[in-house]
């Protein structure tokens, strides 16, 4: 039973007959319809900056035929605009003629309630807790001189309509709490921001003042900044910190295994299934299945239930991830990876929770084990030449190691380094897998989906790393 | 067909007077239509079309000092009711702020809008494949380019209407036509990709289809089989698509807000000197054509002609009405950010430039996010070639680039290649003395 066709004056009925009678000589193609509440409660500067609440209704009508994507999106849900959009499809693909396939798996799987965090907490609770949030920053040193607070909350619900009648339905809470805090001593200015978040109500995240903790967190990592140098520049070795620098995983590799850019054949890695593409110990996963994280779903945005992925399997290359298009020209099946921002994007392959799994090792080995070079714990964010392979990303948190000893924080570097070959350079997997807190969006065509990242301490042989110090 | 701005007028009336009567001493809405239609082609045969159509508005109430915002694409009768009431209710438990008001009426914009920033041109799906099937098909009659990252044609109309509570009501329709290819090149093992775009209000001013798809080839086969150089000190020249982003910075570097809120390495610079005497930076919302022109911004402010750094010194900031209260300062209608903004000139030719040094990296594409603006610290990824003795000489990547904006600022030299291709637009630009991190 569509919930979302209710209000609107397009009976499913009708809905129905114009899918059916739009997609029978295609391959594939469905009616999404999504709404979403969305709210930002934001303290700045002292001050409650804003309160915004934003609703957003529409549907997304999609046909696809061989490899040709024909796509019409609006926010008015009525027959006529719907029939607009069915001629508009049928326009794209008139030349083509498909066969359409209306399997696709059923499931009763749950990683998440459904809740509604913008409802379960108060806006007085809110605007309150981020006041309490402010006080007890700026009250820990007079360094702190700026604070930015926000909660960010979310619920998203989605119906899948597809040719036949068939209806797939999800409802995705998702909150995100942050926090900014600039400080400034003997003239030096550094920031830093720390954030936890999923898909929880608000409350999960907050229980015995867990909120505090946040707090700390940004006043360690910026005062920590506060005493960095310039960092080097050129290859060294680099011992990743556990958690949120997997983000390296996401960039350099993860990207590269997604399904489009392999059966288009422009990624580095199109061409190396079943071939060894990491150093031994290391398995990388794509998971949609954990409880509460920020990139798993039930079904991804074509219906299709999510998995746990296996990608690389003891360094050597297993899977792609998959949306049904990839799929079905590349003569596999969809992982459940077909994901989009939202009514208004077309269905891309993409990540979710991608993992690198324990190996044998402790950080203390690793970075005993280093003469010269740096320890990263924290990055701003990446991004990748898919083509290339290149990747960067920021350090926000890092440390010099000499000697196998860690020395001294260092200013803001970027590590550069080429995808297919980095993995090959992993010298230890360390045995303290850690999940990242909640705070990860990926960006791809122009299109932002939540996701998760996780992985051990690291140790990689050679990165290049750009300072100013030669 | 995007909405007449009649349309528009009568739901943004619809808010302002449901909000009133709900309690809300002040309010401004916002209601905008977009149509854009997409074509994207891959290897010369279509990929995909997409339509997008959209409604929707953003309401911010007033009571007092006391402000709330909504925004919403459903805008069915009841659900409108509902979401103006909530707007008004979260308006009374938000804490006051004695800065929050709408913006000055004798601010307001009463002009003649006479910038050409819609173009009625109306183009069919099929018209739009071919123009960027040309472009491909140019691409690929070159040697080594193997394969396309897609290439794709997008029209974009939209119309908007503001109107506020202190009578302010205005509104007008935009277009944007753009045409993108993306091409793979391969050789020897090496496999790169690179990508022209042009974007602009006039079908007419597209850059010619031809002209797309030999520039994108042109990009990618120079990237082939790159080399690795040694960490160093090098004076660096940026094509313009790069330099630009150096504008994008200092833009965000002197916007009230961030001036306001002190999180900015040019906080207290105003007056003072921050690029060496050669340097000179406007912003101008009133070019014709243009991409980043408006007559008006967020608040409904008219928007000034600045002088931003006049001989080195920085002259302005880009000031919005709550946060130009803060810092005791008018706003100059720049809440929607900078219009067109772009160095002035510089007095050497690009040549000239190249044959500035025996041995310059040439930068024509960057990755990551880059600059700090806090501490003006700046590290990027970076590929491009190696000129040496004033040519081209061989394709460099996987290097990073690093320095610090207030030293970077002082070592650029423009050359006089100015054009407007973008909002935001750089001559060629050299910096001197950066540091390059590589083997």
């Amino acid at each position: 039973m569509s919930n979302l066709l209710k209000n609107t004056s397009l009976s499913v009925n009708t809905a129905d007959k114009i899918i059916s009678d739009t997609l029978h000589k295609c391959d594939d193609g469905e009616l999404y319809l999504e709404d979403t509440k969305f709210e930002t409660v934001t303290l700045d500067d002292n001050k409650i900056k804003s309160s915004d609440y934003n609703t957003d209704t529409g549907y997304g009508f999609r046909a696809v035929t061989d490899d040709v994507i024909a796509y019409s999106h609006s926010n008015e849900i009525s027959e006529e605009s719907l029939k607009k959009s069915s001629e508009n499809l049928k326009s794209t693909l008139k030349s083509k003629s498909g066969t359409y396939n209306s399997s696709i798996k059923k499931t009763n799987q749950k990683f998440y309630k459904d809740t509604d965090p913008i409802e379960t907490k108060s806006l007085d609770s809110k605007i309150e807790l981020l006041n309490l949030m402010n006080d007890y920053s700026r009250s820990k040193d007079a360094s702190v001189k700026q604070v930015s607070a926000s909660f960010i909350g979310e619920k998203k619900s989605i119906e899948i309509l597809r040719s036949g009648g068939e209806l797939l339905q999800d409802t995705r809470p998702l909150v995100r709490i942050n926090i900014s805090m600039m400080v400034e001593k003997d003239g030096r200015k550094e920031t830093a921001v720390f954030g936890v978040g999923g898909r929880q109500s608000y409350d999960e995240y907050l229980k015995d003042d867990s909120w505090k903790k946040l707090c700390d967190e940004a006043f360690r990592i910026a005062t920590t900044n506060l005493k960095s140098k310039p960092s080097p520049a050129g290859e060294m070795k680099v011992v990743l910190g556990p958690g949120w620098p997997a983000i390296l995983i996401h960039e350099a590799i993860g990207h590269g295994l997604e399904g489009d850019f392999n059966r288009k054949k422009t990624s580095a890695f199109h061409n190396l299934v079943g071939q060894r593409v990491a150093s031994e110990g290391v398995t990388i996963i794509d998971d949609g299945t954990l409880d509460n994280r920020r990139g798993s779903l039930n079904i991804d945005d074509e219906g299709t239930p999510t998995e746990k992925t296996v990608l690389i399997e003891n360094g050597i290359l297993k899977n792609f991830m998959q949306d049904r298009l990839n799929a079905r020209l590349m003569n596999t099946k969809s992982t459940g990876n077909g994901r989009r921002e939202n009514y208004k994007h077309i269905v891309l392959p993409r990540m979710r929770n991608t993992i690198m799994l324990n190996g044998n090792h402790t950080q203390e080995e690793m970075i005993n084990s280093v003469n010269k070079g740096i320890f990263a714990v924290s990055f701003g964010g990446g991004q990748v030449d898919i083509t290339s392979g290149k990747f960067v990303f920021n350090c926000t948190e890092a440390y010099e190691i000499i000697d196998g000893k860690i020395g001294a924080p260092l200013k803001g570097a970027t590590l550069i380094g080429d995808g297919p070959s980095s993995l090959k350079e992993v010298l230890m997997v360390g045995n303290d897998m850690m999940l990242d807190p909640g705070i990860g969006t990926c960006g791809k065509a122009g299109q932002g989906v939540p996701v998760g990242v996780g992985q051990p301490s690291l140790l990689i042989d050679n990165m290049t790393v750009g300072g100013t110090e030669l | 067909m995007i909405k007449e701005n009649d349309y528009l007028n009568t739901i943004a009336d619809q808010c302002l007077s449901k909000a009133k009567k709900l309690g809300s001493t002040e309010a401004s809405v916002f209601v905008v239509n977009s149509v854009s239609e997409n074509v994207n082609i891959r290897n010369r045969k279509l990929d995909g079309s997409t339509r997008s159509e959209n409604l929707g508005i953003t309401l911010t109430t007033y009571i007092g000092k006391k402000k709330s915002s909504i925004s919403s694409s459903n805008l069915n009768e009841k659900n409108l009711d509902n979401l103006i009431n909530r707007c008004v209710e979260s308006t009374k438990i938000t804490p006051e702020d004695e800065l929050n008001s709408l913006a000055d009426k004798e601010l307001y914009f009463n002009g003649d809008k006479n910038l050409d920033l819609y173009d009625e041109t109306i183009l069919e799906n099929k018209q739009k494949i071919d123009y960027i099937n040309e472009a491909e098909e140019e691409a690929f009659s070159k040697k080594d380019i193997v394969n396309t990252n897609g290439s794709g044609f997008s029209q974009n109309k939209s119309n908007f209407v503001l109107a506020n509570s202190n009578g302010f009501s205005d509104g007008y329709k935009t277009s944007q036509f753009t045409a993108y290819c993306e091409v793979v090149s391969k050789n020897n093992g090496s496999m790169e990709r690179d990508y022209e775009y042009s974007s602009k209000r006039f079908y007419d001013d597209i850059l010619k289809p031809k002209d797309l798809g030999a520039k994108a080839a042109e990009l990618a086969l120079q990237k082939l089989n790159p080399k690795k150089i040694k960490s160093e000190k090098l004076n660096i020249i940026f094509d313009k698509r790069i330099a630009k982003s150096f504008l994008s910075a200092f833009s965000s570097a002197i916007s009230s807000s961030a001036i306001a809120r002190g999180t900015t390495f040019l906080k207290d610079k105003l007056n003072k000197k921050i690029f060496n005497d050669k340097i000179n930076i406007q912003d101008k919302g009133d070019i014709k054509k243009a991409n980043g022109s408006r007559y008006f911004d967020s608040e409904g402010v008219k928007i000034k002609p600045l002088d931003l750094v006049k001989n080195g010194d920085l002259k302005d900031f880009l000031i919005d009405t709550y946060n130009g209260k803060k810092i005791k300062l008018q706003s100059n209608g720049r809440s929607s950010g900078s219009t067109n903004l772009y160095f002035l000139n510089g007095s050497v030719s690009f040549k000239e430039l190249l044959c500035s040094g025996k041995r310059i990296l040439y930068v024509n594409e960057t990755i990551g996010r880059g600059s700090n603006l806090i501490t003006g610290d700046y590290s990027v990824g970076a590929s491009g070639l190696m000129i040496e003795n004033g040519e081209f000489s061989y394709p460099v990547s996987e290097i990073t680039i690093a320095g610090n904006l207030n030293d970077i600022f002082k070592n650029i030299s423009l050359a006089n290649d100015l054009e407007f291709n973008y909002s935001t637009n750089s001559p060629t630009m050299l910096v001197e003395g950066m540091i390059v991190g590589g083997k």
